[in-house]
């Protein structure tokens, strides 16, 4: 029981800032005047996308046993994850898919696009399933292959990963198949060759597409970070930038780097109005309290009262971002929810991130023995990573 | 899109965690009054702007903002599209629905239609209300009715997806003697997994089958001397932690957690050195009367954890408390009968009083040490 009692200032205070959110919401109003906007959607209904989404959409609404026109619409759907990381298109794009939804073996196209809405909600196993699926029956999908590597390293399942990756680079361009190699290889004690691979494969195909190049950009700044090299990682995230695709991971790693760099005020510029994005808003208000700016408090309700919302559905899927909220912006009277979250987490997901949450967790917390599972997949991993090292050097200093 | 770079995207994808906004939910309340004799329901129902604008179109001039004129002129079509995907039934009868008013309100991730929701059932008061749901099931499976129903005081939530359209909730009496159920049980669970309170307790009864004399623990000739002693501890205990934990959950006394739960371990190291080396001898239920005290203060904590019923409070705090008595007795009647029979033989008097109490103390010991410096060394 006195376990329990060593959560309560982490429950009360959890309380406090409940009942708070509530008193922020509960008062209905009426407007002033018909004039007041309420809300601003995504895009304007004369965007070419949207135009495009409510083509597709009333072509499915005329024929919804269309399997093309299904399939095009939730692709569509979740091009808009992609871009926007707003989950109400898992939804759509799941309704788009509905006459085949629910069947144990529907056609690969519906199953291919079932494992990425799956993997949306951290079904691994489930979406694996049907990837497995796919592949057993047409070794050439490349795009399951793809899904298959993906999943695999969140996991840290790196045999399993590496297989399916020589899968895809039969499939794939050069650019990609070296870079899905080389992002095990970062991860697995060979990070300063992967990011030397991964930069030869970039120059020798400039006029690679845009989006492949975002990746590897992306990927070869996240390794050089690990490393330590800190204007290297700097040029390959701004090369990213460069590209001019919006891209909320990108955004959230690199404002993670400014972070660590101790550069907050460019973070609050990198990331301006793209509060909308629960990712990028936790990192706008990190940056704010480093700097103690006026828009703290504001954007810490916000994110507080998300998360609540967050629980009140019953979702789990945003253990690790809540755990960096409880560690970062509520403070040390939080640590042992924040370590609770990071560990649940580290049990779904394995990767750098999701072990430096539960490494700083653990510290705060003052219970080194929570972060034994980050350190056995770091000594069974090899991977080098001059913070994860750090922190965990600082574990094994506490008593 | 090129094969490759569609390849491309999707790797970058994956690796995003799952959350960025927030998937779409509506809240749905419902307050049943059953003060009048007859009920009355009343509620309110809030549904996301962006959500009924992807369902009906509200963004009438297509710019991307939704005003609240654009709204406004929607308000029919949004109260029967809605109206339609919501059933409520009062014992088996439909209830009839409307909206009077709809107002707006800001949630975490947009603005958000508030609809006053106008109730009225056949039946003068119902036993059980059941809620039918199925808003933007057919658009979007990932949407969640959020419920939150309340009625005698007493608040319920409810989650609303592909998985539950229809779900049923008792009114009315029973809820109270349900609820009464709950804590009691809650209450009962507490005292068999806190273990400080158990030790704390047996620490006090092994020695009630004995009498100290000459230097060291006797069999005691009758059980009724026996018993009385039990009784006298217990009943000490009882009236002593049910006193703290009706003034600190009633919020007349707070005391710092750590102190209390320190003080607890404190408690328990203190009371089984009493056994070894007896100080207190015969005014056993004093020390069970202090401490009991203290106890009480923990009991508070775990009913704070629990959650208290806002209309409630007494009777959960008393179904908490019938809860650990009876819990405590049960564990008194496997004691008793057991130590009686075994209180001759070098067994109880050696081994389990003295050699008991020395573990029990030392268990307590490091508890202390772990609680009052706030570190971790044993998994209970």
């Amino acid at each position: 029981m006195h376990k329990l009692a060593n959560y309560l200032p982490a429950g009360t205070l959890l309380l406090t800032l409940n009942l708070f959110a509530f008193a922020v919401q509960a008062a209905p109003f009426k407007p002033r005047s018909d004039a007041e906007v309420l809300e601003v959607l995504p895009a304007r209904a004369t965007d070419p996308r949207m135009r495009e989404l409510r083509r597709l959409r009333n072509e499915l609404a005329a024929r919804p046993a269309d399997l093309a026109t299904a399939v095009q619409l939730a692709r569509a759907y979740y091009s808009e994850v992609a871009a926007e990381g707003d989950p109400r298109y898992i939804g759509y794009a799941q309704a788009a898919l509905s006459p085949w939804w629910g069947m144990s073996a529907p056609p690969s196209s519906v199953r291919v696009l079932r494992a990425m809405l799956l993997q949306f909600n951290h079904q691994f196993d489930a979406a694996l399933a049907d990837l497995q699926a796919v592949t057993q029956q047409d070794r050439d999908q490349g795009e399951a292959w793809a899904w298959q590597t993906a999943i695999h390293m969140v996991r840290a399942d790196y045999t399993e990963a590496r297989r399916s990756c020589a899968e895809m680079a039969r499939l794939a361009t050069p650019l990609i198949g070296a870079g899905c190699t080389a992002q095990i290889d970062s991860l697995t004690g060979n990070a300063a060759a992967a990011a030397t691979v991964l930069r030869e494969a970039l120059a020798r195909d400039p006029k690679a597409g845009a989006a492949e190049q975002l990746w590897v950009l992306t990927r070869l700044g996240e390794i050089e970070q690990r490393l330590g090299q800190f204007p290297a990682a700097e040029e390959a995230f701004r090369r990213a930038l460069s590209l001019d695709i919006t891209d909320g991971y990108l955004l959230a790693a690199y404002a993670d780097f400014l972070l660590d760099q101790g550069r907050p005020a460019e973070v609050l510029l990198l990331l301006k109005d793209r509060g909308r994005s629960d990712l990028l808003l936790l990192r706008l208000a990190l940056a704010a309290k480093a700097l103690n700016t006026p828009a703290l408090a504001a954007w810490q309700a916000e994110l507080a009262a998300r998360f609540d919302a967050a629980r009140l559905r019953g979702d789990s899927v945003h253990e690790k971002e809540e755990a960096r909220f409880a560690l970062g912006l509520l403070g040390p009277s939080q640590a042992a929810r924040a370590l609770e979250l990071a560990r649940d987490n580290f049990a779904v997901q394995r990767e750098p991130a999701d072990a430096r949450v539960l490494l700083e967790a653990a510290l705060a917390a003052r219970q080194p023995s929570a972060a034994a599972p980050v350190l056995a997949w770091m000594k069974a991993s090899s991977i080098e990573s001059q913070k994860l090292q750090a922190l965990a050097q600082q574990l094994k200093g506490q008593p | 899109m090129s094969w490759a770079r569609c390849l491309a995207f999707m790797l970058a994808v994956v690796v995003m965690p799952a959350l960025a906004h927030k998937p779409s939910d509506s809240y749905l309340a419902f307050k049943v009054d059953q003060a009048t004799g007859s009920a009355r329901i009343s509620g309110q129902w809030d549904i996301a702007l962006r959500d009924l604008d992807f369902a009906i179109g509200l963004d009438a001039d297509g710019d991307g903002n939704i005003t609240w004129g654009e709204t406004r002129a929607k308000h029919a079509e949004i109260a029967a599209y809605a109206l339609a995907r919501l059933a409520v039934q009062a014992d088996g009868v439909d209830c009839s629905l409307s909206v009077p008013d709809q107002l707006i309100d800001k949630h975490s991730d947009g603005a958000y239609t508030v609809m006053q929701l106008a109730l009225s059932c056949a039946q003068a008061s119902p036993k059980q209300l059941t809620i039918s749901y199925r808003l933007f099931a057919d658009i979007d499976p990932q949407h969640r009715g959020l419920l939150k129903l309340e009625s005698d005081g007493l608040a319920r939530t409810a989650i609303f997806g592909p998985e539950s359209r229809q779900q049923q909730f008792t009114l009315g009496k029973t809820s109270h003697l349900t609820q009464f159920v709950d804590y009691a049980r809650e209450g009962v669970w507490h005292i068999w997994i806190g273990f400080d309170h158990i030790l704390f307790l047996l620490s006090l009864l092994l020695p009630a089958v004995l009498v100290w004399q000459h230097g060291r623990w006797q069999a005691s000739a009758r059980f009724s001397t026996s018993f009385i002693e039990v009784t006298k501890i217990v009943t000490a205990f009882t009236v002593a932690h049910s006193i703290t934990l009706s003034l600190a959950t009633l919020g007349v006394v707070a005391l710092p957690t750590r102190l209390v739960e320190s003080a607890i371990a404190a408690s328990v190291v203190l009371a089984a050195l009493n056994n070894v080396w007896p100080t207190l001898r015969g005014r056993r239920w004093m020390v069970a009367f202090g401490f009991g005290l203290l106890h009480g203060f923990g009991f508070a904590s775990v009913l704070a954890d629990l959650g208290l019923p806002s209309g409630a409070l007494v009777l959960a705090l008393i179904g908490f408390n019938v809860g650990v008595e009876a819990g405590q007795l049960a564990i008194v009647a496997v004691f008793l009968p057991l130590a009686f029979v075994l209180r001759r033989s070098w067994f109880y008097q050696r081994l389990v009083v003295i050699g008991g109490s020395l573990l029990i103390a030392a268990l307590a010991a490091v508890w202390l040490a772990e609680r009052a410096f706030n570190f971790k060394v044993m998994p209970f």
